[in-house]
């Protein structure tokens, strides 16, 4: 649901602001009206998984995906400097899962923001409208890189791919490259997993 | 309960969490401070553009560059004979072939173009007919109160009382960026309405009624301001725009 509704916001969003997008679509006041609707709905599927008595193995990820070990930023701080990173014990996500994580959700709350000042001007100074539109923009740019990078990185590991759709690893994956979580469910804390 | 315990036992520090919090610091910070920034970024990217003849400036978010709006489907093809209408209450109805409006005297601006959304580009070139001047052409008669401003997309339309329209900034333009205007940025011809926000800037005039009241526009019939002075409209609190 949410990963749907970004790919609305992003390809409204550039049918709104690319020029050959715009000469090539058109009909402005639709494409407004489809984008903040889009917008406004995007954090209900996330907030209403997390809340509900169904989001208990949400909760637990997100709990996983805010706290870093010594042993994640470390392996940030290695792949930065191109060391091999595969000794390291790291849990279900790897720091770079959690980045993205926390980047996506900062994502969604500043476009949000601005992108509700954008929308119900009439109530700010037209310098802080000037301020949301060029920081929308700019975010909005950032989010599509990070997410072509995203889907070509799943496309160039089938592996964690995979995993994603059936919720599923195996044993040999998961010793190298998650052994803390391994460990974890072999110690018979199992939430959703099967190794 | 066990994989909870396992997980709060491996603790660590709330990246994630400061993480986003940072973001929505600075996009807030970005909010209230980012016009400057955007500001100082546009004119390093128009510097950089010109010394390397790129289209940098339009590539890249802070550039100021016009956003090109339609609200119809696509930009709307140039009519083989262009011809400016002027009627309604006139007492000499006009229809000015380009060559007709270039013919006239022409008034030259250099002012900004500001959007309500919040985007703007400084310093445009601007040059056309005074709208006061076609009007004293076409000889408004005295139950004359308003102009209706139709475009040939075929469905945008804008107003002016006959007041604003006689400011001296308020132009029928048919050159901008310093050249004939482009179609995507409304050619042959089209109003600018330098005291107004941008929408008041019709584009692809076709033609101009008189009236005798103000006809909201497009989006003025969608809760934008029909008086959109710079700065001193749009902020009629509840207004819906959709």
């Amino acid at each position: 649901m949410t990963a749907a509704l970004f790919i609305v916001l992003i390809v409204t969003g550039a049918c709104l602001y690319v020029p050959q997008l715009v000469a090539l679509v058109g009909r402005r006041a639709l494409l407004v009206r489809i984008h903040v609707d889009a917008g406004l709905a995007l954090p209900v599927p996330l907030v209403a998984s997390f809340l509900g008595p169904w989001g208990k193995a949400l909760r637990a990820d997100v709990r996983r995906l805010n706290r870093w070990s010594a042993a994640e930023r470390r392996w940030l701080r290695m792949l930065l400097r191109r060391e091999p990173v595969s000794r390291l014990a790291l849990g279900k996500f790897n720091a770079g899962q959690k980045l993205m994580a926390a980047f996506t959700l900062g994502v969604m709350g500043v476009t949000l923001m601005t992108g509700c000042i954008m929308r119900w001007f009439y109530f700010w100074p037209l310098s802080w409208r000037t301020g949301a539109t060029f920081v929308h923009d700019l975010v909005a740019y950032i989010f599509v890189a990070a997410v072509i990078g995203h889907v070509l990185m799943a496309i160039t590991h089938p592996r964690a791919l995979r995993s994603m759709l059936t919720g599923r690893v195996s044993r040999e994956w998961a010793q190298r490259h998650a052994r803390s979580w391994l460990e974890e469910v072999e110690a018979g804390g199992g939430e959703s997993q099967q190794a | 309960m066990k994989a909870v315990a396992d997980g709060e036992r491996r603790d660590g520090k709330p990246v994630g969490r400061r993480v986003v919090v940072a973001m929505l610091g600075a996009g807030a910070a970005g909010v209230v401070a980012g016009a400057p920034v955007a500001r100082g970024i546009g004119n390093v990217l128009h510097s950089l553009s010109a010394r390397t003849e790129s289209n940098l400036a339009g590539l890249v978010p802070g550039g100021d560059y016009f956003q090109l709006y339609t609200v119809t489907n696509g930009f709307p093809p140039e009519p083989a004979d262009y011809r400016l209408q002027v009627g309604g209450l006139v007492r000499r109805p006009l229809s000015l072939a380009l060559g007709d409006l270039e013919a006239l005297p022409s008034t030259a601006l250099v002012k900004p173009f500001q959007c309500v959304t919040g985007w703007r580009v400084p310093a445009v070139h601007w040059e056309g007919v005074a709208l006061g001047h076609l009007l004293d052409e076409a000889g408004a008669t005295k139950e004359a109160k308003a102009l209706l401003f139709r475009s040939f997309d075929g469905v945008y339309t804008e107003s002016l009382t006959l007041a604003q329209a006689r400011l001296s900034d308020v132009i029928v333009a048919y050159r901008m960026l310093g050249g004939p205007i482009t179609r995507e940025h409304g050619g042959p011809v089209r109003l600018y309405v330098a005291p107004m926000y941008g929408y008041k800037s019709i584009k692809w005039l076709k033609a101009i009624d008189v009236v005798d009241k103000v006809y909201p526009g497009y989006w003025e019939q969608r809760g934008y301001a029909v008086n959109a002075w710079v700065g001193r409209s749009n902020s009629d609190v509840g207004a819906p725009i959709s």
